[in-house]
């Protein structure tokens, strides 16, 4: 796991950090805060370390304890080192009813990794979630900004090779090509 | 002027004014206790529902009752409006209940406890609670932590009244601490590399309920019922200067806001008078602060509460640092 | 069949492009619309008889009309799209196949309401859909749906999508605004309702992204055909969203009124219980609502057949009936544990409490570890009992409703299935096969 970040944003998701903040009154730039955490996410290799919220409290102007604060009480920021591919699968009643706890424990023994911890080589780790309105698709998963659906044990190993083979650099809800200006 | 009538007893209060304002304006008997809401931080109170009460009539406009218990800290009065506390079955039961849920998590170390004999928790527990509880699962622990070099935060006794959140926004100039993460394991924390530094953050100390944050300059810890309250003042820049020292023998142990009948400050005062003015030679004596808050300080009836089954489940064991 | 308002464009190749949501009459009813005053509009939608499809089917024409005018501030919509609650996906749905039906609903009710900045806030776990969004709203801009001087009429708005960073309780209006102004998600304590002190304190209406899509239905047709569909208080159509285990899993949208039986076994909605097996309970409006056993679902204690609308579903109060909520129906087999489902949703709660106030913080954190003790085996009696008075006192004690919400399930699984907690506990060798029972919820450390 990548542990030292590089602490800044790139150009283009700079640019996009202060066209989101200029969409709330004036003076209200606080607003963007959670769209911005997202982009950070994404910038720092799918987690946010402390460094990484004080960067984002400096560019919004902000005190940062108002960053983690917000950073804290929601669930998709992770405050923690991840892996490359964050498998999120949901773990509530409609997804429960339909097996959902099979499919967390096939992950955990095909990966051997139990939920919250990381792969050793740094490529996946096992979050459960709580409904992702998806519960028409049960049983679900999330990874990064796509949602999985109508999940079997077969699925879930063409699934996770393909994202074992094909990701080369962490990815995240708010994917790359999407941080633009 | 509306005009309000709690538990029997009516009253006639400024448009704005609370019920629990009311409450307290009547007296004691039919005031509801209040661990959140402090009448000079904007937007405190709502949280904890100790305070909560049954409107039985809205107001002469609209005689209908309020279907669910209100918070009374954040419920004005209306014209004609009729309410119940202690003459409501319902709502003392309910109380209870609260009293429970926030006993649920608090940590029986009361004997070790620096707040012991002023904690509104445990003043809380003997008056509304019930003698048991029944919550059997392990309880919430947390590590100690300094807030700068005056104030620790014992966040394993916190209640999350949100009133040392409401100084630090609304008392100083950079708030460097808050609340992290959500729900039960929330915790009120710092921004870890700053201290709080601060002239006002010692106000912190006089509004938390319980003993979560205490003040690290209290010299000789001693349990407060040893203690002897004495008014005092300072011609200060800062504040109002206006302080109660706590003496033991003559040395002054710690410097405190007023504290009124209701367990609030009267007035803020500053970090200097608080944590550095600890010479009775600082001050201009008045005299003994009379304590006429209802609370274990007077009534002396500690050891009762220690005592009964509210503690048989853990032991009582310290903690360690 | 039903009529079809809101899903009846969806299988056209291409709806989410606005070349072609118009061909198919897109924004025809803003042009309709903006030839009308505000105040028409408010009367259209209130003739309309349509209720709030957020969960407390409050009706939207009543809500805006107690928007505060007079004290000039200015006044924000904010479409709520943050559908977290369990069973419910419509609002996905739509905002990911038609777009611009949202977006059309936006600005004919921000016209309506007299805002000139809205926002449709949008959970994060979607931000797929939020990327489709932002799409769509730059394509109304183009097309000058959007921006300075809507069509020529002098009408601004500035319409923003804003996603949320992953909290059920941001659905909760006020949580809502509070998170929109970049903050924690806490609830507000009311009053001040936000139709007076809303979003930075000023007039602000929030409504669900599917009561705000019928917007222009509503105008198309008008509020008084509108109000022919459906039945008594429960006018239009309402998009179910079912799941669990029925054979046929998805979006439907109904006319109101639908009997329940029909809906669960009818081939044109979910098509009957998978495997031919016995139906045994369903929630029929999102977990939040009491859960009804088979019996009760199919018909209300009277014995008349109960309808799949706002008054049908809550005949007989809490003792027997239960409520539309949201929508989400989700149905559950004979092999289903009630006790397990009800430690899964109150899991939930628990997870998702803001721990603002004391009795819903401590309470579903405590009654979680009850039923967690229950299904590891250790369960009593007592317990059970215990279940009940804490559910009770958690019931109408708290800051926003979130609360009741982890209270009724408990209340309705035990009112209603007693006997399966008491078998439960006595005799745990014939209910265990403990899997995934975790109960602790993650705690943030900073790195
Ligand atoms: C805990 C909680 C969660 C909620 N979640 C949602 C939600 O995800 N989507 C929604 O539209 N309304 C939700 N609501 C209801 C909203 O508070 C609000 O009533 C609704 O958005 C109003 O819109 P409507 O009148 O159009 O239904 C929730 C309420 C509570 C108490
Ligand atoms: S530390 Fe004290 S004042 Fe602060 S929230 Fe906790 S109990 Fe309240
Ligand atoms: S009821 Fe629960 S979610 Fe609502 S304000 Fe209280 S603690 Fe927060
Ligand atoms: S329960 Fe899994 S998506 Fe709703
Ligand atoms: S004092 Fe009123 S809710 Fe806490």
């Amino acid at each position: 796991m990548e542990n030292k970040q590089h602490i800044e944003f790139s150009a283009d998701a700079l640019a996009l950090a202060k066209k989101l903040m200029g969409r709330y009154p004036e003076g209200k730039h606080k607003s963007a805060i959670i769209p911005i955490l997202h982009i950070a996410q994404s910038e720092f290799g799918g987690w946010l370390s402390p460094q990484g919220m004080d960067y984002v409290a400096k560019i919004m102007d902000l005190q940062p304890i108002e960053v983690y604060e917000v950073a804290s009480f929601y669930s998709m920021f992770n405050l923690q080192p991840v892996g490359k591919c964050v498998i999120e699968v949901c773990r509530t009643g409609p997804c429960w009813l339909m097996g959902a706890e099979d499919i967390v424990n096939h992950i955990e023994s095909k990966l051997n990794i139990k939920v919250g911890e990381t792969t050793s080589d740094g490529m996946f780790t096992l979050k459960t979630v709580e409904c992702l309105a998806a519960c028409g698709g049960a049983p679900m998963m999330q990874v990064a900004e796509k949602y999985h659906e109508d999940l079997t044990f077969a699925k879930v190993d063409t699934i996770l090779n393909d994202y074992q083979n094909n990701t080369k650099t962490p990815i995240s809800h708010w994917s790359k090509d999407k941080i633009k200006p | 002027m509306p005009k309000v009538t709690i538990d029997g007893k009516t009253i006639e209060v400024p448009q704005g004014t609370t019920i629990l304002q009311a409450a307290r304006m009547i007296g004691a008997e039919v005031t509801p206790p209040a661990m959140c809401y402090y009448t000079s931080l904007k937007t405190s109170g709502g949280y904890c529902r100790t305070c909560i009460v049954k409107v039985s009539k809205m107001s002469e406009a609209n005689p209908n009752p309020i279907p669910k218990p209100v918070a009374s800290c954040r419920t004005n009065v209306e014209e004609g409006m009729e309410v119940l506390n202690y003459t409501s079955p319902e709502i003392v039961e309910a109380r209870k209940g609260v009293v429970e849920f926030l006993l649920a998590n608090h940590p029986l170390d009361c004997p070790i406890c620096d707040q012991a004999g002023e904690c509104h928790l445990q003043d809380l527990s003997y008056d509304h609670g019930s003698d048991d509880t029944r919550y059997e699962f392990e309880r919430r622990k947390f590590k100690k932590i300094d807030l700068g070099p005056f104030i620790q935060l014992h966040m394993t006794r916190c209640i999350l009244c949100y009133r040392c959140v409401k100084v630090a926004d609304q008392l100083t100039d950079e708030r460097v601490h808050g609340v992290l993460n959500r729900g039960e394991v929330s915790e009120i924390s710092t921004y870890i590399t700053k201290a709080i530094e601060n002239d006002f953050s010692g106000n912190m100390i006089d509004v938390c309920p319980v003993g979560a944050l205490t003040d690290k300059t209290f010299r000789f810890k001693s349990r407060v019922w040893f203690t002897n309250p004495v008014s005092a003042h300072r011609d200060c820049k800062k504040c109002c200067g206006k302080v109660t020292l706590w003496y033991k023998g003559d040395e002054v142990l710690r410097v405190t806001g007023r504290k009124d009948k209701w367990g609030e400050v009267e007035e803020f005062i500053c970090n200097e008078c608080r944590f550095e003015k600890k010479q009775t030679l600082d001050w201009e004596i008045e005299g003994p602060t009379a304590i006429d808050r209802h609370s274990v300080i007077s009534a002396n009836h500690y050891e009762k509460i220690v005592e009964p089954s509210l503690f048989k489940l853990n032991d009582i064991k310290p903690f360690e640092d | 069949m039903g009529k079809k308002l809101l899903t009846e464009h969806f299988g056209v190749q291409g709806i989410q492009q606005l070349q072609v949501y118009k061909q198919h009459g897109g924004y025809a009813s803003l042009e309709k619309a903006l030839k009308k005053t505000p105040d028409e509009i408010v009367n259209e939608v209130m003739t309309s008889g349509l209720r709030g499809r957020g969960g407390a089917g409050f009706p939207t024409g009543r809500k805006w009309s107690f928007i505060d005018k007079k004290s000039g501030k200015p006044r924000y919509l904010v479409c709520n799209a943050d559908e977290s609650e369990p069973g419910t996906f419509k609002d996905r749905y739509l905002m990911e196949v038609n777009p611009h039906l949202l977006i059309e609903g936006m600005i004919i009710s921000s016209f309506a309401l007299g805002a000139h900045l809205s926002y449709i806030y949008i959970r994060g776990e979607l931000l797929y859909v939020y990327h489709i969004l932002e799409k769509a709203i730059a394509e109304a801009y183009e097309a000058g749906y959007l921006g300075k001087n809507i069509l020529g009429t002098g009408y601004d708005l500035e319409l923003y999508c804003h996603p949320g960073g992953g909290a059920y309780i941001c659905g909760e209006e006020t949580a809502l605004i509070e998170s929109l102004e970049g903050k924690r998600g806490n609830p507000r304590i009311k009053p001040p309702f936000p139709a007076i002190s809303g979003l930075y304190n000023n007039p602000t209406v929030v409504n669900n992204v599917e009561s705000i899509a019928t917007v222009p239905a509503i105008i198309a047709m008008g509020g008084e055909e509108y109000a022919k569909i459906g039945i008594g208080h429960s006018k239009g159509t309402k998009l179910i969203s079912a799941c669990g285990h029925i054979k046929k899993p998805g979006i439907y949208e109904i006319e109101l009124g639908l009997p329940v039986e029909e809906f669960i076994y009818s081939d044109e909605y979910c098509g009957g219980i998978r495997g031919g097996r016995k139906l045994k309970a369903v929630v029929a409006g999102g977990s939040s609502v009491p859960i009804l056993p088979a019996e009760l679902i199919l018909k209300t204690e009277k014995g008349e057949p109960r309808l799949m609308s706002y008054e049908s579903l809550s005949d007989g109060g809490f003792t027997s009936g239960t409520m539309l909520g949201s929508g989400g129906f989700i149905v559950m087999d004979e092999t289903t544990s009630i006790v397990k489902n009800l430690f899964n949703f109150t899991r939930f709660y628990h997870h998702e409490s803001c721990g603002q106030c004391s009795p819903c913080r401590e309470g579903t954190a405590w009654m979680e570890k009850i039923l967690h003790r229950i299904l590891h085996g250790h369960g009593t009696l007592k317990d059970v009992d215990l279940l009940w008075t804490l559910q009770k006192n958690i019931d109408g004690k708290t800051i926003c409703p979130l609360g009741d919400a982890a209270a009724w399930p408990v209340a309705s699984a035990i009112r209603h299935f007693r006997s399966e907690f008491e078998d439960f506990v006595q005799h745990p060798e014939k209910h265990l096969d403990v899997k995934h029972y975790f109960n602790q919820i993650e705690k943030k450390e900073l790195a």
